[in-house]
């Protein structure tokens, strides 16, 4: 057996039309627009905004949204809008590092004990099973106890205290792949492990990836901004939506605009990936798709 | 021999309390810096005091001596002394749970009358105005920031309409963070309800109940419910597990000093006793909670009794 | 049909979304007379049961017409209070999965005692030992004990009583028996069937009897109507159909019984299979696996004739 595994295995759609079938529903559509004035956003940002995001005093403090200053400013003098838009950059990347990092992690561990079988995958689900015992947002706060505040370290907290889940869904995945005919034969030709690991079950496994992916990008943003707002992860004067919300928390009364856009950008970029997502995986749902 | 499967579940939870520890000692050894140093808080100070300081934490001991100590003092409920305050974290935590239970209690009630409010209303009309209605907003529901929802109501009902005080520790004070929890609580609810009333509808047992000639309320509250609501017990259960060890981010946006802002400050402060006590604390009410669950759907469901007989 | 009759149905048509499940169905049943619904399955015995007691899940099942007398009161015009004082006091009703008709988290004596408290406005202790007098005379010894088993506890058989008990606890003047001993062993079946039987008489009342089984019609039923593809094609005292079929469809269903047939060799079965609605044509439906159908057959739907031997067939034996 010289090819990779058989492709009627998965289906996986060309490109073009994945985002066809994808932007079939409203939601979707919805989603995809706000996303991508979003990611226009982020990618421009230092053109778009009007100011440097860390400047102090370009306006009052605490000044009302204005025709300079769509968003207000803050306790420092910082236009809102322009911090917002830098906001948007850290978000997207720190979210995509996340889910990088359980996905990555999850999908070798998971395939790797699964295949291996025997008492190397029970050890695995044990440890998966109480990983998955600690509450989210404590195993990810006790990430950043050991490894310090930031917004990277917050990033590679909430993406480790991701793994388990990921892990466990890829680990069945496997499993169901580790005894069809094509893995079989790759044994019998004698394929190394690592070999039909790469070759066989990987390609394979892509579009549950995928899926698992574009389903926790949303959770990973807001986890991320959840411990900034915490004060765990990204720290002052980075331009991050949580800690512009934990900052807005003390002058809400005065200035609200300091929490509510902050708030509402966060949660448009979390619902416009989570729509997204939610589309993408009905698209490629291994099932729907007629697969095992 | 009476109840064996009770005794055996009360058992089995053993082995998983022995690792969760374990992972919680192991992951907070990982803490780069010297122990001791973090406890002296960073004061200056001579090698004698630094090794007495030492001794006293067992940290001049080999890691396993120090791990079966550890497993043996959680074991008995020593949870050690903090750092910053000198005083035994078990103490702490007691201090500071009652605003963590009240809060607890109070998302958990909010949560359960909406939830399940809004489940049944589903349920029972799949593809009717509440259900559509309800399912095209979850996905909304789950995209909204909790602090920010926190920060929005204590704006227009705290400050704005000026209807309930935003601090303090009186009942009215709990009202704005109950909803918040709540909030979120009932979208899960809602929805698992929801599933397992569709589900539960279709039952032989539920065509018998109507044969009867039984109200449809009844049919629902006796012959659905007590069926369906194995799902919503387990997420209710777990929720409440999480939230008694606080509710880390309500408590931090209604400034409630409770075991989740405990938790934000020993991790800021390096103070490792505390957090480690208080992961311990959570994890353990998490996996005991679990088992008492368990415990429960042997009362619901007889069928899960004789199964473990 | 001289004594009034308990149960009429005229006419009854049901349609499951926009496909048509059972077309223009009529027949009667007399107080205390015991009829038999049978026919193979899918041909609408069921849904004419359910439609009877308006228990089709609706969506999608759906009563387009005709009518229902029960003692003269047309169910179909009630609301669902009046619907419901019927439902379990004066028509009772068992079903053919006594696995999963039970509700499982209750105990049997409560699930039996329910009817009595709402129908009866018993209290419980009243209702407790009126229904333990229920699970004596449905054959489950020392009734007493039992009353706080749960199903999943007894035997299939045994849950079947049950399902009776609770069908009988108001005396009902109409048992509806959806296929009652079809998941059962076989001995069960003979105990089960004993048991109605003896029952039946024993509280005077009518009975419907949906089966497959002709064997069963033929030692319980006065009389039987067949059925094929939602509607009825034969109907006629029971010792008159089985000496006498006269549609081919029933002839041909009694060839496929095993007391019609040696032992030991395969049983016949009629070939083809039921053509889906959309595939059915103007005429008798059975047509197309009619071995004695003439032209006439394919493109007019013959009517049903009058009692007391009813009939649908162009071509009878």
């Amino acid at each position: 057996m010289t090819t990779a595994a058989p492709a009627a295995a998965t289906t996986i759609l060309p490109p073009r039309r994945l985002i066809a079938r994808t932007l079939g529903a409203p939601g979707a559509v919805a989603g995809s627009i706000i996303l991508a004035v979003l990611v226009f956003g982020a990618i421009f940002a230092p053109l778009l905004s009007p100011f440097d995001p860390n400047a102090t005093r370009v306006c009052p403090r605490l000044a009302a949204p204005s025709f300079t200053h769509f968003f207000g400013c803050d306790l420092f003098g910082r236009d809102i809008f322009s911090r917002i838009l830098y906001g948007a950059r850290l978000s997207l990347a720190v979210g995509l590092l996340t889910v990088a990092i359980s996905l990555v992690a999850g999908t070798i561990f998971g395939m790797v004990i699964a295949f291996l079988g025997g008492r190397v995958d029970r050890i695995g689900v044990r440890l998966l099973d109480v990983m998955l015992g600690f509450p989210a947002i404590v195993l990810a706060i006790l990430i950043v106890a050991v490894l310090g505040v930031g917004a990277f370290n917050a990033a590679l907290a909430v993406g480790i205290s991701g793994i388990p889940r990921i892990a466990r869904v890829i680990r069945s995945a496997t499993l169901t792949l580790v005894g069809r005919e094509f893995v079989e034969s790759a044994r019998a030709v004698g394929a190394s492990q690592t070999r039909i690991l790469r070759r066989h079950l990987l390609p394979n496994l892509l579009p549950i990836v995928i899926v698992l992916g574009s389903l926790d990008l949303g959770g990973a943003i807001l986890s991320t901004a959840t411990l900034s707002f915490l004060g765990l992860g990204a720290q002052p004067p980075t331009s991050e939506w949580g800690a512009m919300l934990s900052a807005g928390r003390e002058f809400m009364r005065y200035a609200p605009w300091t929490m509510i856009f902050p708030g509402l950008a966060l949660f448009l970029a979390v619902m416009s990936v989570n729509l997204v997502g939610d589309r993408l995986s009905h698209v490629l749902d291994p099932r729907a798709s007629g697969h095992g | 021999m009476t109840m064996p499967w009770f005794i055996r579940r009360i058992l089995g939870i053993v082995p998983t309390l022995f690792l969760t520890w374990s992972i919680v000692f192991g992951v907070l050894q990982l803490i780069p810096g010297d122990p001791v140093m973090l406890a002296l808080g960073g004061t200056p100070a001579s090698d004698e005091v630094l090794d007495n300081e030492r001794r006293r934490l067992g940290l001049d001991q080999p890691v396993y001596i120090q791990y079966l100590t550890f497993l043996k003092k959680m074991a008995v409920g020593d949870l050690g002394n903090g750092y910053s305050s000198k005083q035994p974290v078990s103490e702490m935590i007691a201090a500071r749970m009652r605003p963590s239970l009240e809060l607890a209690l109070g998302g958990l009630l909010v949560g359960i009358v909406l939830g399940v409010a809004l489940g049944i209303a589903a349920g029972l009309r799949p593809h009717g105005w509440i259900d559509t209605a309800m399912m095209s907003s979850a996905l909304v529901g789950v995209s909204l920031p909790s602090f920010w929802i926190g920060m929005l109501l204590i704006y227009v009902f705290g400050l704005q309409l000026e209807w309930v005080p935003i601090l303090g520790d009186g009942i009215d004070a709990l009202i704005l963070p109950s909803i918040t929890i709540g909030l979120f609580l009932a979208g899960g609810l809602a929805r698992l309800i929801r599933s397992a009333l569709i589900e539960t509808m279709t039952q032989d047992y539920i065509r018998t109940a109507h044969s009867k000639g039984l109200s449809a309320v009844r049919v629902v509250a006796k012959h659905a419910m007590r069926n369906a609501i194995i799902p919503p017990i387990t997420l209710l259960g777990l929720q409440f597990a999480v939230l008694i060890g606080g509710a880390v981010v309500t408590e931090r946006v209604f400034a409630r000093a409770g075991l989740g802002s405990m938790l934000i400050d020993a991790v800021l402060t390096k103070d490792i006793p505390l957090v480690q006590g208080l992961v311990v604390y959570t994890t353990t009410a998490y996996i005991v909670i679990n088992l008492l669950l368990e415990l429960l759907y042997g009362i619901v469901d007889p069928r899960i009794r004789s199964r473990r007989a | 049909m001289a004594e009034a009759p308990l149960l009429a149905v005229e006419s009854l048509s049901v349609a499951m979304g926009v496909t048509p499940v059972l077309e223009d169905v009529s027949f009667r049943i007399a107080p205390g007379e015991t009829l038999g619904l049978v026919g193979e399955s899918g041909c609408g015995k069921s849904v004419t049961a359910l439609s009877i007691m308006r228990l089709l899940p609706n969506p999608p099942g759906r009563i387009i017409g005709g009518r229902i007398l029960f003692d003269g009161t047309d169910m179909l015009s009630l609301d669902i209070g009046a619907l419901r004082a019927i439902r379990g006091d004066r028509i009772g009703m068992i079903f053919q999965e006594p696995m999963t008709s039970l509700n499982p988290v209750y105990t049997i004596g409560d699930q039996i005692g329910e009817s009595l408290i709402f129908h009866r406005g018993m209290n419980g202790r009243t209702a407790r030992s009126e229904t333990a007098k229920l699970l004596d005379l449905v054959g489950i010894p020392a009734a007493r004990n039992q009353l706080d088993r749960y199903p999943h506890e007894l035997s299939g058989g045994q849950r079947q009583r049950v399902m009776i008990a609770i069908a009988l606890a108001c005396r009902p003047r109409l048992l509806i028996a959806d296929e009652p001993t079809t998941a059962l062993d076989v001995t069960v079946q003979a105990q089960i069937l004993d048991l109605i039987g003896r029952l039946r008489h024993e509280l005077g009342m009518a009975v419907l009897l949906i089966t497959h089984d002709l064997g069963v019609v033929a030692e319980f039923c006065d009389r039987v109507a067949v059925m094929y593809a939602g509607r009825i094609v034969e109907e006629a005292p029971a010792a008159q159909l089985f000496k006498q079929p006269r549609h081919r469809y029933t002839e041909a269903l009694l060839h496929t019984m095993p007391a019609a047939n040696p032992p030991g060799r395969k049983l016949p079965s009629i070939s083809g299979t039921v053509p889906a609605p959309a595939d059915r044509g103007e005429g008798c439906i059975f047509a197309p696996r009619c071995g004695f159908a003439i032209p006439r057959c394919a493109n007019e739907l013959p009517p049903l004739t009058e009692p007391p031997h009813r009939l649908r067939c162009w071509n009878p034996a």
